[in-house]
């Protein structure tokens, strides 16, 4: 029988009428960091260095070393990257069940909102209002936002600094764990450089989805691009970290199987 | 009288780039004495110890005494100039390419008599200052200046071989955000600089300060630069490379932290990030292109200046890691000296005190004012010095080092 359904999956690939969307942002040393104040310890942002290129240093080859930090580019948080999920069990890259790797999304589009105020907080209204239009949103499954946020480009529009700090759409403190504790979600994800909001700390507690998804054993994934190419609900995520002893999160490349519509 | 140096013409792009030549380089191990008072642009003769003659050209012995016992010390400067001549032919490839050239012979007020550059505003038998000059080789000659500054006696064509004024020339300050780089561009435009670009490593911060301070000169080229990702500086060397003549590298990555007791060596790596393999990355970008451009036209690419930090020469336990950078950074700059020595490019390595900015906000003063760090920097280049020791805790230290580098140790261990 999986056989059978494998078999016709990959039918299904190959003719088309299941589509790969790609997620992912490019590595690049230019793609913005989340910025912390200039004390405390920072996030590497991405580098490479040429290790040869069919030359001297290695004449028939081309490779690079990269650095970067767990949480650069297009990456996954595991519920050990914050304190609330320091106790939980399985809760980083290399212990999470393979399984979780895959699940289902919906794609809350905000983009308008977004795009009138870069501070805009999802609410618990606003996603009842989104069921209400496209379905009850099932259990173990991404809450992924669609912002737009990655079609900003270049790191100033992107982070969206402002004297203030940086100003970036989220989700608010109530609807995070209403989220988990009316409909299991799976984890939330976003375009934007984090899982919250851009003036987060402000929030009661302060990073509310760091805080409760990561709490629950939830997860979260961050700077996604393409979510416009998804549908509100019916695509599935592959989003499977490297496997870093203990590791807090890393990047990754996220794939979205949807059906063509 | 002395020409202002003109406004360099701008470059046939198709003719060929002239190379650089430089003046004779070789000296005796005693005549080497004399860079070490140049390169700190001090005026220093050898002296006996037993009969207190002042002997130049430098020698193993006392020319009057034959007593191996010769001291270092600082001379009166004056003099007076006996005889002139002017050079309408050499066999050297340097000079050939700079006649005529104005030598005479002085006769120092501290004893000896010696064969100087002369400049072309001092009369013959009148009185000179003489000073110790780094030539393009890095090496000291004697120059015979007027006994009071002339009006654009330091765009003299001889003198111009010995320094490295900002005026005319295209300046690139690597981190323009910083308080000291600001200070790097502002004073460089005092300076006449043609253009100043002003490297951005953080082009997503707001700062309006920053962005009006961008505007407020046309002369004022802002480029994006972060010394710690190649590709950043590759590719502003490939945009901009050849425009530079003076680089001023101003990234500095400065926070608190010792070795033992910091929690990791994120801290370090970092610090060693933008102070060494920043300032080696930009080398490799930018020095080879400086090099093929040291001779060309009349204002070539002429220097390359690091900004240290006194804590390069002596370690600060309190900023441990820091002070390592440093010091790191300082080794990779002697060997860029060697390495820029063939085209004649000038290395200024400038040591500072603490600098009055937002990460020295717990350092008692005195601190220096960004300010007088740029100026002097300037006042560096225009004198032609490759050691800069800016500000009285520089100085002291430096001079405290010398006499007891043990008890500097003790000291800032304490």
């Amino acid at each position: 029988m999986s056989t059978a359904i494998l078999a016709q999956f990959m039918a299904e690939l190959l003719s088309g009428r299941i589509r790969l969307v790609d997620l992912t942002q490019t590595l690049t040393p230019e793609f913005p960091t989340i910025v912390l104040p200039p004390e405390l310890g920072q996030a590497w942002p991405f580098r490479i260095e040429e290790i040869s290129r069919y030359d001297e240093r290695g004449p028939a080859w081309y490779w690079n070393n990269f650095s970067c930090s767990e949480h650069t580019g297009t990456h996954f948080d595991a519920p050990v990257h914050w304190v609330t999920g320091k106790d939980q069990p399985n809760n980083a890259v290399d212990s999470i069940p393979v399984e979780n790797f895959i699940a289902a999304a919906c794609v809350i589009d905000v983009s308008a909102e977004a795009a009138k105020d870069p501070d805009f907080l999802l609410t618990i209204d606003f996603v009842l209002a989104w069921e209400a239009q496209h379905g009850r949103i099932p259990e173990r499954s991404w809450v992924l936002l669609r912002t737009d946020w990655s079609k900003r480009s270049g790191a100033k529009e992107y982070l969206n600094m402002a004297e203030d700090g940086a100003h970036s759409p989220g989700p608010d403190a109530e609807v995070v764990p209403w989220l988990i504790r009316e409909r299991n979600v799976h984890g939330f994800g976003t375009e934007s450089i984090g899982t919250d909001a851009g003036q987060a700390h402000h929030l009661n507690p302060p990073y509310p989805c760091h805080y409760f998804m990561h709490g629950n054993n939830r997860y979260g994934l961050q700077c996604l691009t393409n979510l416009d190419q998804l549908p509100p609900q019916g695509a599935l995520i592959l989003a499977a970290p490297l496997k870093i002893r203990n590791g807090s999160g890393s990047p990754l490349r996220v794939l979205a199987l949807t059906p063509r519509t | 009288m002395t020409d202002a140096a003109p406004k360099p013409k701008r470059k046939n792009p198709v003719a060929r780039t002239r190379l650089p030549t430089l003046p004779p380089a070789s000296r005796s191990r005693a005549a080497l004495g004399l860079a070490r008072a140049a390169a700190e642009g001090r005026f220093e003769m050898q002296a006996c110890a037993d009969c207190g003659a002042v002997q130049y050209p430098p020698r193993e012995v006392c020319g009057s005494c034959l007593s191996e016992r010769l001291d270092w010390r600082e001379v009166a400067n004056g003099g007076a100039l006996i005889a002139t001549t002017t050079l309408r032919h050499s066999n050297d490839a340097y000079f050939r390419e700079r006649l005529p050239w104005r030598v005479g012979t002085v006769k120092m007020d501290a004893g000896p008599s010696a064969v100087a550059h002369v400049h072309e505003d001092c009369q013959e038998a009148s009185r000179v200052r003489l000073a110790l000059k780094l030539d393009r080789s890095g090496q000291a000659v004697l120059h015979a200046l007027p006994a009071e500054d002339t009006p654009n006696m330091n765009d003299s064509p001889q003198l111009r071989e010995t320094h490295c004024d900002p005026k005319h020339r295209r300046v690139l300050v690597t981190d323009g955000r910083s308080t000291l780089g600001r200070a790097m561009v502002k004073a460089s435009l005092d300076a006449g600089a043609a253009t100043v670009f002003v490297g951005d490593p953080a082009t997503w911060k707001a700062d309006a300060g920053f962005d009006a301070f961008v505007a407020s000169d046309p002369r004022i080229e802002p480029v994006a630069l972060d010394v710690t990702d190649t590709d950043s500086v590759d590719r502003l060397a490939a945009s901009i490379g050849a425009k530079v003549e003076i680089l001023i590298n101003t990234a500095d990555h400065l926070r608190d932290g010792g070795v033992m007791h910091a929690r990791d060596v994120g801290l370090a790596r970092d610090a060693f990030d933008v102070n060494v393999l920043g300032l080696m990355r930009l080398a490799q970008a930018f020095g080879p292109t400086m090099c093929f451009r040291a001779a060309d036209g009349t204002h070539g690419a002429v220097a390359w200046v690091n900004l240290l930090s006194i804590h390069a020469l002596a370690a600060l336990p309190a900023r441990g890691a820091w002070s390592a950078s440093k010091a790191a950074a300082l080794s990779a700059a002697l060997t860029l000296r060697a390495e820029f020595g063939g085209a004649g490019i000038r290395v200024m390595n400038v040591f500072p005190g603490p600098i009055d900015d937002e990460w020295e906000q717990l350092t008692p003063p005195p601190k220096l004012a960004p300010s007088a760090v740029a100026a002097a920097v300037v006042r560096g280049l225009r004198d032609g010095v490759e050691d800069l020791y800016v500000g009285d805790v520089a100085e002291e230290l430096r001079a405290r080092l010398r006499d007891n580098h043990k008890a500097v140790e003790r000291e800032l261990g304490g």
